[in-house]
């Protein structure tokens, strides 16, 4: 469901715009950068934030 | 150009944790990219009638008060331990607790990610229910043939 609440998010880009999504370590973290960059999206940085919660920062081409 | 993966569901069950499979399932893959069709037939129809409550819908009047008697996508009772109700109410809760989609969260997403829907004919018929009974997302009302051929060279899942 992760990547599903995030894909929703990133068609709402403009082409061009950067977005942040949190992540819990595990599945989401492990998933969603993956299959964004498969879909053609640019993952520019994923940061640790706090205990396992992980910042991921990609870009609409 | 390559050829989609495609991930087809026949959707018969009209219980709140099979649907909310049905509905984890086609949202899940649509978003990493699938083609997703779901066949929904028999009680699997409750959960894409417009009216999610009960009502007395269909032509005739056995269909009618068996539609009522079934009801739509907010009256879908569990499996297992319904308690008249309050399963599904408290099943909600906990989700929502845990932040994992509720049922109508993964319906409006399998919507938003163009999955598409199918009515069974057959169902239909039996039912008394028309198109018109259904949301407007439904894009067609299919036979057993021409789901199989919709389906041809994917996945596909009974539920």
């Amino acid at each position: 469901m992760t990547f599903v609440k995030a894909k929703l998010h990133l068609e709402q880009l403009k082409p061009g715009d950067t977005t942040e999504i949190l992540l819990v370590a595990g599945e989401p973290l492990d998933n969603v950068p993956r299959t964004a960059t498969e879909q053609g999206y640019q993952v520019l940085e994923s940061v640790h934030v706090r205990d396992n919660i992980h910042k991921l920062t990609i870009k609409k081409p | 150009m390559a050829e989609k993966n495609k991930l087809s569901i026949i959707s018969m069950s009209g219980d709140f944790d099979k649907v909310i499979a049905v509905f984890t399932l086609a949202s899940g893959a649509a978003a990493v990219g699938y083609e997703v069709n779901i066949f929904f037939t028999f009680w699997g129809l409750n959960s894409i009638k417009k009216v999610t409550g009960r009502s007395f819908i269909g032509t005739g009047f056995m269909a009618r008060f068996f539609n009522f008697l079934l009801g739509g996508r907010k009256s879908l009772p569990l499996s297992r331990l319904n308690f008249w109700g309050l399963s599904p109410i408290l099943m909600t809760s906990m989700m929502k607790g845990k932040n994992v989609a509720p049922l109508e969260e993964l319906f409006d997403a399998s919507k938003a990610l163009k999955v598409n829907f199918y009515a069974c004919e057959m169902a239909m018929h039996v039912l008394g229910l028309t198109k018109d009974d259904f949301i407007p997302e439904v894009k067609d009302v299919l036979g057993v043939a021409s789901f199989l051929e919709l389906s041809k060279g994917g996945q596909t899942l009974f539920i």
